[in-house]
């Protein structure tokens, strides 16, 4: 069986319309959750989990965040890192005022706060477009870390000025915390990367998504045809800040522990998670993922191979990182600004009738 | 011969041509110092093909614009469907029945066939955020439901082979087709049409006349439409308006306005004595 949609028939419009049209990818999208759910927790160790897996998990989060409001909706944004940021405060609170709570709820609840930030920062865009409000939103990203900062009551007056996360737990497992267990820890960052990648994908593939493509397309066309800007675009703003907040929150209090805003949230961050979403795919859920697993595994590929294995000095394959990236940034700005997701998607296209050209 | 005036009447090839619709009263419009429309009246019948036509710069597009909710008028009164209209976002008479095609096409580039005649359904559809986001249940269901009827235009218009294709490689041609597509999907009462055969070849107007006929025919939707095409403007509508430099300078059937002596002029010029 050759990897192609042609000669796989659909009867329904329910099966035309479903995620995965190829066989062999639905079998791979199985196998994959078999893996990451069955195996993966039993072998997993920390090095795995802080390296590769807990960042990728974590920044496809907020990949996938940043997708639905650039990528979908078509509102540059810029502010990713500050809007983590008030998801990492935002369950700094919770944790240390609720401790009896299951960190999940501190999490979702830190993601639905960073969402009405993110709504209130989002008005801006109902007047302003494209490079300007990229500008609006840069505001947001310095003024939110610059709050952190400055205001002592959202680190609780601790006198390093730095946010740690108590250890909480999750049905009697700890999750945060320097005792939290690799396999807890990533599995709870699983659970939620899986569930908010699949509310994403509803959430494109049905009519508010498509009132989000169509302003991000052509915003005179889509209020001729009956959208509304102002809730198309806040609830764009709402869902993505929700997702980045989650990110955040996962950031700080799973993966990272304890935080310094200005150094976790700041400006690279925003970008980070921007070149990500550029590389992986504007406006594709598959992207996102590929983004984020190119951007968090390539570093620790880079310094396996430079470092281990021909002895370069570190600092010198940390700068060749950077240059690796930026080419890449052009590279596929000029040729490709669909990343990868659409280089897999022409791939398929050309598949499907191969080896025939028509 | 038959009586005009009448609540409603049949046409010579077995159409029924209902009350008025739309009426447009004492409308002018002005961009600064620029009047564009100029106390301008007509109204639009249920059923009937309805043509705006003039010269170059004559105001049509801009009347259009203003029965779309585009642009709102200084003067004059708009009603719609016995209701006068108050002042109102263009997705809002979106949502009142009113569908239009633009000029220079105005389809979603980013998205496919199938997703762009789909957004003409979003009025219509009423899940929300929190049912989309599980999907199973309400929001499938609606989706699959809209998808039947987006699919019956796809046939009716004969775009299927292109449904998933993304609109931004079809031909120009097919793309006026898919946006006449998205704007039938509204099921809308009012369907305008904003020169929906410029830039088209003899063949492709003959179609695009065709649809438009068809669709008239076959779901009794109400057009209006402008179209520089005298030839086709003639054999397609009902009644027609005549506007010149922002006034109305004719009204009535085809054959009325053909040997109305302003039209004449402003169409082919006035000796000069």
């Amino acid at each position: 069986m050759i990897y192609r949609e042609a000669g796989d028939f659909k009867t329904s419009y329910r099966e035309d319309s479903q995620t995965f049209p190829i066989k062999l990818d639905r079998r791979a999208y199985w196998t994959l959750m078999v893996v990451a759910f069955a195996v993966v927790p039993f072998v997993i160790n920390d090095y795995w989990a802080n390296a590769v897996l807990l960042p990728f998990l974590i920044y496809a989060i907020a990949a996938l965040g940043l997708n639905i409001l650039t990528g979908y909706a078509g509102q540059v944004s810029l502010g990713t890192g500050g809007f983590m940021a008030v998801g990492a405060y935002a369950a700094y609170k919770l944790m240390t005022a609720f401790p009896d709570v299951p960190i999940l709820f501190h999490v979702l609840i830190a993601g639905a706060i960073t969402a009405l930030v993110g709504m209130a920062f989002g008005l801006p865009s109902l007047r302003i477009k494209g490079f300007y409000l990229a500008v609006a939103t840069l505001a947001a990203q310095f003024f939110l870390v610059w709050l952190f900062n400055k205001v002592p009551w959202f680190f609780n007056y601790s006198a390093s000025g730095m946010i740690n996360a108590p250890e909480r737990t999750m049905f009697g497992a700890a999750i945060t915390g320097a005792e939290a267990s690799a396999p807890a820890r990533y599995l709870f960052c699983l659970i939620l990367t899986v569930a908010l990648a699949w509310i994403a994908r509803n959430l494109t593939r049905g009519s508010v998504g498509r009132k989000w493509m169509a302003i991000r397309d052509m915003d005179i066309a889509a209020e001729i045809i009956g959208v509304n800007p102002l809730t198309a675009k806040l609830s764009a703003f709402a869902v993505s800040s929700f997702f980045i907040g989650v990110a955040g929150a996962l950031l700080f209090a799973v993966y990272l522990g304890a935080v310094e805003v200005g150094e976790a949230f700041g400006i690279q961050k925003s970008f980070l998670i921007l070149f990500m979403i550029i590389i992986g795919g504007l406006g594709s859920i598959f992207g996102s993922f590929a983004g984020a697993a190119f951007m968090v595994l390539m570093p620790v590929l880079l310094k396996n191979v430079l470092v281990d294995g021909f002895g370069w000095a570190t600092d010198l394959a940390a700068h060749f990182q950077f240059m690796i990236v930026g080419a890449l940034i052009i590279v596929f700005l000029v040729f490709e600004p669909h990343g990868l997701a659409q280089l897999w998607r022409l791939a398929k296209e050309k598949l499907r009738l191969w080896p025939f050209p028509h | 011969m038959t009586d005009m005036n009448a609540e409603s009447y049949v046409t010579e090839d077995g159409r029924t041509i209902g009350g008025v619709i739309m009426e447009m009263k004492n409308i002018t419009l002005r961009f600064g110092g620029v009047t564009a429309i100029q106390d301008i009246s007509f109204d639009i019948r249920e059923g009937e093909i309805r043509a705006i036509i003039g010269p170059n710069g004559a105001g049509k597009s801009s009347m259009l614009n203003v029965i779309s909710g585009f642009y709102v008028p200084q003067e004059g009164e708009v009603w719609f469907r016995g209701r006068r209209r108050a002042k109102m976002k263009p997705y809002q008479v979106a949502r009142q029945g009113i569908a239009r095609t633009f000029q220079n096409i105005a389809l979603f580039e980013g998205m496919s066939v199938l997703d762009n005649v789909m957004t003409g359904r979003l009025t219509r559809m009423k899940t929300g955020l929190a049912a989309q986001a599980l999907w199973f249940g309400r929001a499938e269901r609606e989706e699959i439901e809209h998808r039947e009827k987006v699919e019956k235009i796809i046939d009716f218009l004969e775009i299927q082979a292109i449904r998933k294709t993304p609109v931004g490689r079809l031909p120009y041609g097919l793309k006026k087709r898919v946006e006449l597509a998205r704007a039938l999907a509204a099921e809308p009462a009012l369907l305008l049409l904003d020169e929906p055969m410029a830039g088209m070849n003899v063949e492709e107007k003959e179609d695009m006349s065709r649809f438009i006929l068809d669709v008239n025919d076959e779901f009794g939707t109400t057009i209006c439409l402008i179209e520089h095409d005298m030839g086709v403007v003639m054999d397609l509508s009902d009644r027609v308006v005549v506007m010149d430099y922002g006034k109305k300078i004719g009204d009535g059937t085809p054959d009325e306005v053909r040997n109305n002596q302003a039209v004449i002029d402003a169409y082919l010029g006035v000796a000069h004595d």
